[in-house]
């Protein structure tokens, strides 16, 4: 039985390659799409059943090795219980109709193989997820939802918002990110090996280790925190949520409905064992999930769009399963995630016959003003409420104020960099850096400490300036390849590095750069000028080099798709448990790297083509 | 442009709201010319003065007109005549170059805009994004008719006052800064000194609110819409589009005090003449004569084809001896085109009429358990009178997903535990059984079958809002004689004549009203029917209308009917009246208008690529009917689109041609009505109407993102009175993309069967009517009854047309044509008709 675990992961898989290969006619595609989730719905069924007439003990599948070398070991791992069991039930439901539904719904409209090759891919980021049985795999699952959410939400990619907002919602996705990559950092330190969520439920395993590291233990289970909260939009992300309703309705209602947003609740239940005993911590979760679900529910309450309400009132619904997740009720937590998947996935769809169902309601039945519970309080706490509801707590504008505008004002700082002179500043750096670390024992130890530390830093700074440079394309991808350059170069300053680690890491890295500067090039010769300072939309008349520079900055920002990937993990497991700045400045880069990239690409590619318009386009479309 | 130019506030208000779009709330969608502002020019120099102002894209681009070409769709001898007419012999060799290869620069370049853009090109501020999506909210809040909870705090005297009264009583603000607060609770500010602080230059500001209020124009035009018509929001708000721009102005100067500081140039000091000057009269431009020359050689390329049919049509004169089986009034709408010659071919002794759907009866209609009467009549009309109805038993069904209280904390909770779970089920069969439900429209829901109507005013009732109830019996006459003097029914009557409304069903469909019929305001057209034959049987009535020498035999009857043109289905009202004998008969009828449903929908059914048109018209029209009632169904019907023409005349002048759902129709027999009287009538209905509906599907098409709507897909409902895109959005206006897809862009072309010196005079006795006509926004042919030839109108006068002698193809079989393809079908002269 433990050996059909796999076909969870694969059936999707496979789909996703065939929506990709297939010749785009409609009928293919959804034909093709309808099977794969079709067929996984059955199975899952079929697998969930029998697995609860037998044992229905957990299962954990040890798949495969992909790197292995001693005290490491990158290797995927399946697992299955009861939270797999209703998060694979409810996905494989609430996947079938709706693709049932854009069948017909998306009839017609441009980018119809996308939408489904895009719902597919999320589909397979799903399943990786529910079923990954360590922090490896729930990574890779974790990385697909994160690129094809930003892919769904800008969808309308020859619109400014969409992408607008994609990019918006992605670099929120990307603190998720950080997270946990940092708890996979942390908890290979903390149990010295690549942990399965199997061991994790070992309490005495746990507890044991936990015991001299119980200021680790705090970390990680924060870390885990922080990404979940991120993922499900607590606070303070919340207001990512309703700027993500910007594709097909029927895609909205699953994605931010249903199945992504209830990612960060699964990963709360998952890690349950883990954090149990932390008492403080449960207090925390609880405490961020009152404030979630009364801010949340206060600001639903004003929203005068139909999606920004249901978007609302499924955040405050999240915030309660939280605190039902902290005090132990996982079973009512479960309930609670299906109910509100399925309801609000069903609002979001019917939400356009809001209006003939409500004018008819008024139409018969008008009641000119129904006092609501807020207009009996005193004046001034009401309106002064009505005003927070309504500009959202601020939400919205405290992510810019507290975290892209400083990065900005430190990329700012490093204007001197351009294009011209990039290579000849870094690459005496580099020389110098591999100099030092081939010669080591030259240097006084007090230096060589800190290294590392520096070398991390001028990464670090590289991916500021790419994050933020608003003209010269190519400088902004070279700083991005120079940044992992710097990172495998500070980290190759820790002992009992092997070079081969280094292969790993930069050949992902190296290959895409490359082709992306391909790509860039020949989009420079056909475009004549490419620029990073607003969106051109340059995908309307170059498809092909779209796709491919998607490709190149997939694998330039570590998505699983190279070796550079595993590279990233095996990174991290050389950075000691005390090197937390060189940790820290490593994670920013990864986080700001991915962001940077998934920028170039949104500038060139995506948004409204002044060819296709004749002219620009209103910015509010 | 001249710099001592002084500011004029109401003036320029006045100005702007000209030119907003003037779309109303959803649900009294009604078509119009979205770019009426500009109906004062002629078609093309209109055209391109909007395309200039405001970035319009407003002819299709080059490369389609030449795709048309190269396909061989266009009639060469068209295209050369189009370019002879207008640039002369001598030169068509050089246009027939330029049109079919010259390179072009389409990017348009608008005069909107420029003078704002300099806060981010100068300023290196984006103040869009800073102001905007607070703005948008503010104001949706405050119109909001019902989607949220907790509602704005508004206050009786209107948007600025209540925003005022917030600020006061609150601890924080909408504001960032201080200045603005202060400014705020000044009540005297004015927008002039608001411009002041921003722009400086007095003769920039009226550039400037034109820029500001058109980098939102779907906003501000509902603001603008609502101010002039409170009413057409169920819950009132009071609004003016200056308070929307003070609010406006005054998050602007907060962003910007945010952002510098409380001190900055005003933008005026930093443009120094890097402004393109505003609402200025166009220059000619090669680019724009090609884009008009291609729009006539596209228009001219179907008008000729059509005149060819008719000119071809053998008109058969019904014969005297045949006894009519029954007599059908439709509506004028393109819809029954096909409804109407699928019936007559079943049957080929009925006799079809169209006139404009509310079968020339205007009134308000009051539901029961309703407090508010809609209008039923055209847009433009204003009724003395008001029908209620009485006796409806029905419920309204409910739908717990749209229920405030499932977004409630408690309630919410406890929904999701329990509700949630019926909404999988829900969705399970709405995705594989569809069924009509609590949120589906349904054109027979409009009124209650069985339910009663105030239609006779007896002793001079009169409602609360000094409407009269009903209309008394010589009201009555005039009305029902207006109607069947304009189509010729003054005689022959048959022992059933039916009054067929329109009426349409959807789900998930927020421009819903747009599907109903245009004639009645964008509802159902079923009360209208049901009063018509109300009036027509009245004895009463009856005796008037025999003084006034129309004479309807006793046995003859009224029957009025409701036509779903989505669903394909007919309901009739009041058959109890029948006599024995014709009920019998209405029972045979009903077999024939059933039947003609049928075919109707297989005929539609070919513009749905996902249904086989092959397939038997019953099994097809179980389809369609489906997709009334599927939530995921995002083209229940087609509605108007591929409308081109209108023909004003007798059934027999166009009875033989098969114009392919592309044709208004509305009855007119000329040798009834010499002076032109009832003429005006109706051209003064089809001018708006339909030319509205022309033109709304024309630039919805043509730029679908400025005019249109873009795809309904992903579209949100904003305050149950318009759409946006997401949350942060401007307002949608026009029609989104799934309506127009398949629709030409062609003018419509009105084809009047009647002596050109009698049109010539008609058409210019209403001024607004007349417009129409003179600046080329409707392309008017006239018919001559006697010669059988046609005249063109063109430049105020009659000249005559010459169609070019194309043979039109004749069919037998009609079919087979309609299976044959999902493109558009040329003009097919119809054998045994």
């Amino acid at each position: 039985m433990d050996f059909y675990l796999q076909l969870f992961v694969l059936i999707p898989l496979i789909g996703f390659i065939l929506t990709i290969v297939i010749p785009n006619n409609e009928k293919i595609i959804s034909w093709v799409s309808l099977s794969t989730v079709g067929i996984h719905l059955l199975f899952s069924i079929g697998f969930v059943a029998y697995w609860l007439f037998n044992k229905h003990t957990p299962i954990d599948l040890k798949e495969f090795s992909i790197y292995k070398s001693d005290g490491y070991n990158f290797f995927i791992d399946l697992y299955f219980d009861k939270i797999s069991a209703v998060f694979a039930l409810i996905g494989a439901f609430l996947t079938f109709l709706i693709v049932a539904y854009c069948r017909t719904y998306l009839h017609r409209e441009e980018g119809y193989k996308r939408f489904f090759s895009i719902i597919i891919f999320f589909y397979v980021g799903f399943n990786f997820i529910v079923f990954s049985g360590n922090f490896e795999t729930l990574f890779i699952g974790w990385e697909v939802l994160g690129i094809s959410s930003f892919l769904l939400i800008a969808f309308y990619r020859d619109r400014y918002l969409p992408v607008k907002n994609a990019v918006k919602v992605f670099s929120i996705y990307r603190i998720g990110d950080v997270g946990v990559i940092l708890a996979m950092w942390l908890s290979h330190h903390l149990f010295h090996e690549n942990i399965t969520f199997q061991k994790i439920n070992d309490a005495s395993l746990v507890h044991e280790h936990l015991l001299n590291h119980s200021y680790t233990g705090v970390i990680i289970a924060l870390l885990i925190f922080l990404s979940a909260a991120a993922k499900s939009a607590q606070f303070p992300f919340s207001s990512w949520l309703p700027r993500a309703m910007e594709g097909p309705t029927p895609s909205s209602a699953i994605f931010y409905g249903s199945l992504s947003i209830h990612i960060g609740a699964f990963l709360m239940l998952r890690t349950y064992p883990f954090w149990e005993h932390q008492d403080s911590f449960r207090v925390l979760v609880v405490i961020v999930g009152i404030a979630t679900t009364i801010i949340a529910i206060l600001t639903s309450r004003v929203q005068s769009s139909v999606k920004s309400q249901i978007a609302y009132s499924s955040i405050a619904q999240i915030g309660i399963i939280f605190i039902e997740i902290a005090l132990g009720f996982d079973n009512l937590a479960l309930i609670h995630i299906s109910g509100n998947a399925f309801l609000r996935t069903y609002q979001l769809l019917v939400s356009p016959s809001v209006v003939s169902y409500k004018i008819r309601e008024q139409f018969y039945n008008f009641v000119p003003h129904t006092k609501s519970i807020e207009e009996s309080w005193p004046k001034k706490l009401e309106y002064s409420l009505y005003i927070l509801c309504l500009k959202e707590w601020n939400l919205d504008s405290l992510m810019y104020k507290y975290l892209w505008n400083p990065s900005k004002k430190i990329g700012g700082r490093l204007n001197f960099l351009t294009f011209q002179n990039i290579y000849f500043i870094s690459i005496p750096i580099l020389i110098i850096g591999i100099a030092f670390d081939l010669n080591q024992e030259f240097i006084s130890p007090g230096i060589l400490e800190y290294l590392p530390v520096f070398f991390a830093f001028i990464g670090l700074s590289c991916v500021f300036k790419a994050f933020t440079e608003r003209n010269s394309v190519r400088l902004s991808w070279s700083l991005v390849i120079l940044n992992h350059c710097f990172i495998a170069l500070a980290i190759s300053f820790n002992e009992h590095f092997d070079n081969i680690h280094h292969v790993w890491y930069l050949s992902g890295v190296i290959v895409s750069g490359i082709i992306g500067y391909l790509c860039i090039q020949r989009l420079r010769k056909l475009e004549k000028w490419i620029s990073l300072d607003q969106f051109y939309g340059h995908s309307f008349e170059h498809p092909k080099i779209t796709f491919l520079f998607l490709i190149a900055c997939l694998g330039l920002a570590g998505f699983p798709i190279t070796p550079s990937f595993i590279g990233e993990d095996l990174i991290f497991s050389h950075i000691h448990e005390n090197q937390i700045l060189l940790a820290l400045f490593t994670a920013l880069s990864f986080v700001l790297n991915g962001l940077a990239v998934i920028r170039i690409y949104a500038r060139i590619f995506l948004g409204p083509n002044a060819k296709k318009y004749n002219g620009k386009t209103q910015r509010t479309l | 442009m001249i710099q001592s130019k002084k500011f004029d506030e109401q003036k320029t208000i006045h100005n702007l709201k000209h030119y907003l779009p003037a779309q109303a709330p959803l649900k009294d969608f009604i078509h119009h010319n979205t770019l009426h502002a500009f109906q004062e020019k002629s078609f093309h120099e209109a055209l391109h003065t909007a395309s200039d102002f405001f970035g319009y894209k407003v002819y299709l681009n080059l490369e389609e007109y030449r795709f048309q070409y190269k396909a061989r769709k266009i009639n060469n001898s068209i295209f050369e005549r189009v370019i002879v007419k207008h640039k002369g012999i001598e030169n068509k060799e050089i246009w027939a170059n330029i049109l079919l290869n010259k390179k072009f620069d389409e990017t348009l370049n608008p005069q909107i805009g420029s003078l704002r853009s300099h806060w981010k090109n100068n300023f290196k501020i984006d103040l869009d994004s800073l102001v905007h999506p607070l703005l948008f909210r503010t104001v949706c809040s405050y119109l909001d008719q019902g989607v949220s909870i907790w509602n704005f705090p508004t206050n009786k005297l209107g948007f600025l006052s209540s925003i005022r009264e917030i600020e006061k009583n609150s601890y924080n603000s909408f504001f960032k800064t201080k200045r603005v607060k202060s400014l705020l609770t000044q009540e005297s500010i004015s927008n002039r000194e608001l411009l002041k602080i921003l722009v400086g230059d007095e003769s920039l500001f009226e550039q400037y609110i034109f820029d500001q209020q058109f980098s939102h124009p779907g906003w501000s035009g509902i603001v603008s819409v609502i101010e002039e018509n409170p009413s057409t929001l169920l819950d009132a708000r009071k609004i003016k589009l200056e308070e929307l721009i003070t609010f406006e102005l005054l998050l602007e100067i907060d962003a910007l005090d945010d952002h510098f500081g409380e001190i900055w140039a005003p933008l005026g000091m930093k443009v120094d003449g890097k402004i393109r000057p505003f609402l200025q009269e166009v220059k000619k431009n090669e680019l724009f004569e090609v884009y008009s020359l291609w729009q006539e050689i596209v228009e001219w390329n179907y008008y000729d084809e059509v005149l060819c049919g008719l000119a071809q049509n053998k008109q058969q004169e019904s014969s005297e001896n045949v006894t009519v089986s029954f007599q059908a009034i439709f509506c004028i709408d393109d819809r029954e085109c096909s409804f109407r010659r699928n019936v007559e071919t079943l049957d080929k002794n009925c006799r079809t009429f169209g006139t404009a759907g509310h079968f020339n009866i205007e009134f308000y209609f009051q539901p029961e358990h309703s407090d508010f009467h809609t209008k039923v009549c055209p847009a433009p009309v204003t009724p003395k009178f008001i029908i209620k109805e009485t006796e409806n038993k029905k419920k309204i069904k409910k739908d717990f997903h749209f229920s405030h209280t499932t977004n409630g904390l408690i309630a919410g909770w406890f929904y999701t535990h329990t509700f949630g779970f019926i909404s999988a089920i829900k969705l399970l069969f709405n995705v594989f059984a569809p069924s009509a439900s609590a949120s589906s429209v349904s054109s027979f829901k409009h009124m209650e079958k069985d339910s009663l109507l105030t239609i006779e005013n007896i002793n001079g009732e009169v409602d609360k809002d000094g409407l009269q109830i009903g209309f008394t019996v010589v009201e009555m006459a005039d009305r029902v004689e207006g109607m069947l003097r304009s189509i010729g029914l003054i005689d022959k009557f048959a022992p059933i004549i039916y009054a067929i409304g329109h009426g349409s069903s959807s789900v998930n469909n927020t421009h819903y009203a747009g599907y109903d019929c245009g004639a009645c305001s964008g509802r159902p057209g079923s009360v209208n029917a049901r009063v018509v034959s109300f009036m027509g049987n009245h004895v009463k009535v009856r005796e008037i209308l025999k003084e006034r020498g129309i004479l309807i035999p006793d046995e003859s009857q009224f029957v009025g009917a409701l036509h779903d043109t989505a669903r394909d289905e007919i309901m009739f009202y009041d058959v109890r009246v029948l006599s024995d004998v014709n009920y019998k008969l209405h029972l045979e009828n009903k077999l024939t208008l059933r039947a003609g449903l049928d075919l109707n929908a297989k005929e539609r059914s070919r513009r749905f690529l996902s249904i086989n048109t092959h397939d038997s018209a019953k099994k097809i029209h179980k389809k369609v009917k489906l997709r009334t009632v599927s939530l995921f169904e995002p083209r229940p019907e087609l509605n108007h689109a591929t409308n081109t023409l209108c023909i004003v005349g007798r059934r027999e002048f166009s009875k033989g041609v098969f114009l392919d759902r592309r044709s208004f129709f509305n009855s007119y027999d000329y040798a009834t009505d010499p002076t032109g009287k009832y003429l005006l009538t109706i051209l003064n209905a089809v001018a708006p109407v339909c030319g509205g509906i022309n033109l709304e599907y024309f630039f919805s098409r043509v730029d679908n993102q400025k005019l249109g709507a873009g795809t309904k897909l992903p579209h949100n409902v904003m305050g149950l009175f318009g759409v946006a895109n997401g949350i942060d959005g401007d307002l949608r206006t026009g029609l989104p993309s799934q309506m127009i897809e398949v629709h030409d862009p062609l003018r419509l072309l009105v084809i009047v069967e009647h002596y050109p010196e009698v049109v010539l005079e008609t058409i210019q006795k209403n001024p607004a009517t007349f417009e129409w006509f003179e600046n080329d926004w409707i392309k008017l042919i006239v018919a001559h009854p006697d010669t059988k030839s046609f005249f063109l109108f063109e430049q105020n006068q009659f000249v005559p047309y010459a169609p070019f002698t194309l043979a039109i193809e004749e069919t037998d079989n009609i079919t087979s044509k309609i299976e044959s393809t999902h493109e558009n079908l040329p003009v097919y002269l119809l054998k045994n008709n």
